[in-house]
């Protein structure tokens, strides 16, 4: 009988290694150690067989038992991890084609550089402020410093839609009414963004519309030195700690002295090259000290407070920034201009 | 202002220091160099050539052969200009010549006669047409007899030379001279400035003998003065004037215009010369003209004046248009002999007036009109005087007739070291402040209360005390002013929620798959009026537009929004998503404003195209209502005012009928949303279009509920889904309104799944099918109250709406 196990044993695992699929080897399991298989007719003829031989017999059958056990275990898992590699292998996909694109918008190039402006300032402890588009006489130019027949007046040819009434000119005005607000009590520490319209011809680089932001900061004892520190830390903070700032003599009738600032050029380090003409120099705000006379007509004692105010082209920021070469393209809305723009 | 550097060389020295440092210096100091035109860059070998003889070309009508001597040689050259003749000194390219742009002369052969160079023209050797003569403008030049034959052309007409371009700020207009500028480069330098020779003889005659002036507007013209200068000879006036008036961009003309001109360039002071014989009166009044006054000025135009408008007169009738230009009955000619000339001061307003109303400016005008130095007409007239003696034989009368309402005495501004080194943040000596005034030759002295500041006519941009503080800063160095953060209090810096929430929205669309785009705010009359969220009282329109496309302010940002659909689409780009943020402008009646216009701030859309597609995966979806409407929601959700929004259909009519809806925001109006009526579609060219436009301003009045938590639920839901069947016009809101308030607070949640109409169902009919889930936060749901509150659920839907189960 032992023999027979033995014999039945070697049979059984030939046939596990035989089998090639779980449901063939499920089929062995049947065979051999099912119910009716041949393992427990042999047990079931045990009763024939002295006391002696019983417990040999049993043992042998149980160790048959047990080997094809173990070996119909090792080769379900042999046979799962194949059908899994197969199953793998059959999804298995081109990881070079395209993925399903999330959609997204990108923001106008304007909006980026004025929003970091905006944030520059308002982390030096600035406030935004804006004002009407459709200005009067009065603040777009009087408040300003610029009488009636003021010279500079052919500077800035206007759209007017009434004779007191025009599109402004420049966001000064907004600085003039934010001041009156304060009713003469700084100090006054603001920006002001917005969109602004001189009479020109749109070419290259006119545009009859554009943006500009204006900075205003009045206290008491407000000095030059502090107009081109805060200037210098703007400039540092939106074009890199490595540039420079060189300010100019120039004029503007709301601020004396005026200034000119130029930031030293980002391409080639000042040493000079076509973006800056030869000259390591980039002309980026308008500034100066408020003219007493504009602190006086908004309210404010021009013997207890000084002040400096400043003024950027927010087309010339974008331009600089990311090399657009004209001015047009910001108003065209053209798609494959804008989509360049999702990752500002 | 165009600045021959050769010529400034005159009243500064600045021999050592150069063009380009020259324009480096001004530039820095604050008198801006917008470029450098060197005058004669690359041009070699061409000399003053003496035209032998001048022969027929024998194979061509209008050429000549001409022997020329070139300075100890003779050349042969074939020459086209219609006034070449013997005995004339001209421009000769040698061969081996190299012309402007690059041309080269060689010899060559012209319908088989040889050309040993070229006989040029002011134009071929660089000099812009409207600077040249007009006897050469349609030939060549001709020198003067006594230059010499075979010397360099270029150095007999002075273009060895560099002429700095100024780009003048309004407050500079002393730099609109010679003098002016010379007197900034000595400041510079803390050099000295060379004045001109004005001294001259007077004959025996007086000019009182001759002329009487009368001024009627004095508060407009100050100072009037006029010389006479007899025995005039009209010529060409000297090589060098002629050359350094071409510098300048002036048209030499004759000797006696060209002084005039040659004066208002080195000071800075207009002059006119009447020819005095053709004034017809000998008396000069200076009066505002009369309404519907007409003269004929110099070039001949015919002027209607107006009384705003000031002209200086015979005592009858105008002969000059003051400060503006002359009158063409008193003009300057060939056979002039006797000059009054004229040396005035005339106010800035009236000029600038009489200029932009006549539609004249000239160089007159412009230095009037900015302010010329009130202080030194007389010494301009001397100098006028002397050339005038020198260059066109005149004899000066003694004396000037004039009547002088100048104020005596020059304004005076007090500072101190003290106040300027406040007012820069700067730590400057007084000495030093003394010395910068000195150097810009403004009389200063030291007195109790700092230093007291004489300002001389030549500036009167120096107003108040902070203008002191620029010129010291400006002569210091603007690099020498320290950098330093301002003292005063801190101040917090942040956005206001308004502002924070407009940024919110905007970049909500962008994450949402619309690009921003910024469009023109003028627009055309057709434009204006269209796609607006209301009717408005009014349009703001433009009084004198560039064009009619840009004459109106938008009402609307729709219009624009589709021609940039329409602009990409004609550039084959058909899926587009564009939004704009941005304000509209509401007018009155009539379009005619008494105040300020509303600025209203909205924000609008246009999507088209396809929305979303995975080609490869064959996955597409084409922009809809829902799509839009998804978006719109979305933009609800993230500004905390969804559950206060309601869509009803809307009757714009500018929108298709069935696929556009209104926005209400708690009952109030805030905008719209739909495709663009196909009608619409086609008259701006474009497919199917989705839109929105809201009312920015009213959403932002609307304060948010707060956030707070929820508990996060810990006991089972349970989910009920039903498919209803209803009459077609029975909106999906309406039942799930019906849905959502019989549902009371263990309706946790409802959602549409599914909508269907067709075959199955009888017509007019249409299954709505939701997912309804209940939900206690606090405690297991009894499938008991679930049954209850589901069947009262059941019976509602069919009470209000009618809706049943679908079998």
């Amino acid at each position: 009988m032992i023999d027979r196990l033995q014999e039945l044993g070697k049979e059984a695992i030939q046939e596990i290694r035989d089998a090639d699929s779980v449901k063939a080897l499920e089929s062995v399991r049947v065979k051999y150690l099912g119910k009716k298989g041949p393992i427990t007719e042999v047990l079931r003829g045990m009763g024939q067989l002295s006391e002696e031989e019983r417990p040999k017999v049993g043992q042998k059958a149980n160790e048959v038992r047990e080997e094809i056990q173990s070996k119909l275990e090792e080769k379900t898992a042999e046979l799962e991890e194949k059908a899994l590699e197969e199953k793998l292998k059959a999804e298995s996909v081109d990881v070079t084609l395209p993925g399903k694109e999330v959609k997204r918008g990108a923001r106008h190039p304007l909006t980026a550089v004025v929003e970091e402006i905006e944030d520059i300032f308002v982390g030096l402890g600035f406030q935004v402020t804006e004002g009407p588009e459709v200005e009067t006489d009065l603040y777009n130019f009087e408040k300003l410093n610029l009488p009636p027949e003021h010279p500079a007046r052919d500077m800035q040819d206007s759209f007017y839609v009434t004779t007191d009434m025009l599109l402004r000119t420049q966001t000064s005005p907004v600085q003039a009414r934010t001041m009156e607000k304060y009713e003469g009590q700084g100090p006054v520490k603001i920006v002001c963004p917005g969109k602004v319209y001189r009479r020109d011809d749109d070419d290259a680089t006119h545009s009859h519309q554009f943006m500009q932001i204006e900075g205003l900061y009045v206290d008491h004892n407000v000095r030059m030195s502090d107009l081109k520190g805060v200037l210098e830390a703007f400039v540092q903070k939106y074009f890199g700690a490595d540039r420079s700032i060189r300010l100019r003599p120039s004029f503007f009738p709301f601020t004396e002295p005026s200034v000119e600032v130029d930031v030293s050029c980002g391409i080639c380090g000042g040493h000079g090259c076509r973006l800056c003409k030869h000259t390591g120099w980039i002309e980026v705000l308008g500034s100066g000290m408020v003219h007493p006379r504009v602190l006086e007509m908004s309210g404010f004692d021009p013997d207890t407070y000084s002040g400096f105010a400043f003024g950027m082209g927010v087309e010339r920021f974008a331009m600089l920034k990311y090399g657009i070469d004209d001015i047009r393209h910001f108003y065209t809305n053209d798609i494959r201009f804008l989509n360049q723009f999702k990752r500002v | 202002m165009l600045v021959s550097y050769q010529w400034l060389k005159d009243y500064v020295d600045i021999d050592d220091i150069g063009v380009e440092e020259t324009a480096e210096r001004l530039t820095r100091g604050g008198v801006e160099v917008d470029m450098l035109h060197p005058r004669s860059e690359g041009i070699q070998n061409v000399v003053v050539g003496y035209v032998e003889a001048c022969d027929p070309h024998p194979e061509a009508d209008k050429l000549r052969v001409c022997r020329v001597n070139t300075g100890g040689e003779t050349a042969s050259i074939v020459c086209g200009a219609p006034n070449i003749k013997a005995g004339q000194k001209v421009i000769t390219a040698k061969p081996g010549a190299v012309l402007p742009g690059g041309m080269k002369i060689e010899k060559t052969t012209l319908r088989g006669q040889e050309s040993e160079g070229m006989i040029c023209s002011l134009q071929e050797i660089g000099i812009e047409q409207k600077l040249v003569m007009k006897q050469f403008m349609d030939g060549i030049y001709v020198f003067p007899e006594n230059a010499e034959t075979g010397g360099d052309a270029i150095e007999e007409l002075a273009l060895r030379d560099t002429v700095l371009e100024l780009d003048l700020t309004p407050n500079r207009p002393d730099c609109l001279s010679m003098l002016g500028v010379a007197y900034e480069m000595a400041a510079l330098l803390d050099r000295d400035v060379i004045h001109p020779e004005t001294g001259h003889q007077e004959n025996s005659e007086s000019a009182s003998d001759y002329i009487s002036v009368q001024v009627d507007v004095p508060e407009d013209n100050p100072y009037y003065g006029a010389k006479v200068v007899k025995n005039i000879v009209i010529s060409a006036s000297p090589q060098w004037i002629q050359n350094r008036l071409t510098a300048a961009g002036i048209r030499p003309i004759n000797n006696v215009v060209d002084i005039t001109n040659y004066v208002l360039m080195e000071y800075g002071q207009p002059l006119h010369a009447f020819d005095l014989d053709k004034l017809g009166s000998s008396e000069i009044v200076v009066r505002r003209a009369q309404d519907g006054e007409s003269m004929t000025t110099l070039d001949e135009e015919e002027r209607t004046l107006s009384s705003e408008h000031m002209v200086i007169t015979n005592g009858k009738e105008p002969a000059a248009l003051a400060g503006v230009m002359g009158g063409a009955f008193s003009e300057v000619q060939e056979d002039t002999t006797t000059v009054l000339l004229e040396a005035a001061y005339f106010k800035p307003a009236r000029v600038r007036k009489t200029s932009r109303e006549t539609g004249i400016r000239s160089e007159s005008s412009i230095r009037f009109e900015k302010g010329i130095d009130s202080g030194r007409v007389e010494e301009a007239a001397e100098r006028a005087a002397a050339l005038l003696e020198k260059y066109a034989g005149g004899e000066v009368l003694q004396g000037t007739v004039e009547v002088d309402n100048r104020p005596a005495e020059n304004k005076k501004i007090q500072t101190s070291t003290a106040q300027l080194n406040r007012l820069l943040g700067m730590e400057m000596s007084a000495e030093e402040v003394l010395s910068i005034f000195r150097r810009l030759r403004l009389p200063a002295v030291e007195n109790n209360s700092g230093i007291m500041v004489e300002v001389p006519t030549r500036r009167p941009d120096l107003d108040i005390e902070v203008d002191l503080a620029e010129e010291a800063a400006r002569l210091y160095g603007y690099e020498y002013i320290p950098t330093t953060l301002p003292k005063g209090v801190t101040t917090p810096g942040f956005l206001t929620a308004d502002q924070r929430k407009r940024r919110r929205m905007r970049r909500y669309l962008e994450r949402a798959g619309l690009h921003e785009a910024l469009t023109y705010t003028l627009t055309s009359p057709s434009h204006s009026g269209r796609l607006q969220l209301q009717e408005l009282p009014g349009k703001v329109e433009v009084t004198m537009p560039m064009s009619e496309e840009r004459s109106t302010m938008r009402t609307s940002l729709l219009p624009q929004l589709l021609d940039t659909v329409q602009y990409n689409r004609n550039r084959q780009i058909t899926d587009a998503a564009v939004f704009e943020m941005g304000s509209i402008f509401i007018g009155e009646e009539g379009n005619t404003l008494t105040t300020q216009p509303q600025e209203k701030n909205v924000l609008a859309a246009a999507v088209t195209g396809w929305w979303d597609a995975h080609l490869w995966q064959g996955e597409k979806k084409k922009t809809d209502f829902f799509v839009v409407k998804g978006v719109l929601e979305g933009l609800f959700e993230e500004i905390g005012i969804f559950d206060h929004i309601e869509f009803i259909r809307s009757d714009h009519n500018e929108l298709h009928p069935g696929r556009s809806a209104d926005i209400y925001l708690d009952g109030k109006y805030a905008g719209f949303l739909g495709q663009m009526h196909p009608s619409v579609e086609k008259e701006w060219e474009i497919k199917e279009t989705y839109v929105f436009q809201l009312d920015v301003d009213l959403l932002l009045t609307f304060e948010a509920d707060p956030l707070f938590y929820e508990t996060v639920p810990r006991y089972p839901a349970v989910t009920r889904d039903i498919a209803l069947v209803v009459e077609e016009q029975v909106t999906a809101g309406e039942v799930r309104r019906v849905i959502a308030e019989a549902g009371g607070s263990l309706l946790h949640q409802v959602t549409l799944f599914d909508v269907y109409q067709g075959e199955k169902l009888e017509p007019g009919q249409k299954s709505l099918a939701f997912s309804l889930v209940y939900l206690d936060p606090e405690r297991t749901l009894t499938d008991e109250e679930v049954a209850e509150t589901h069947n009262h659920v059941l019976s509602e839907l069919q009470e209000k709406v009618k809706a049943s189960l679908r079998k």
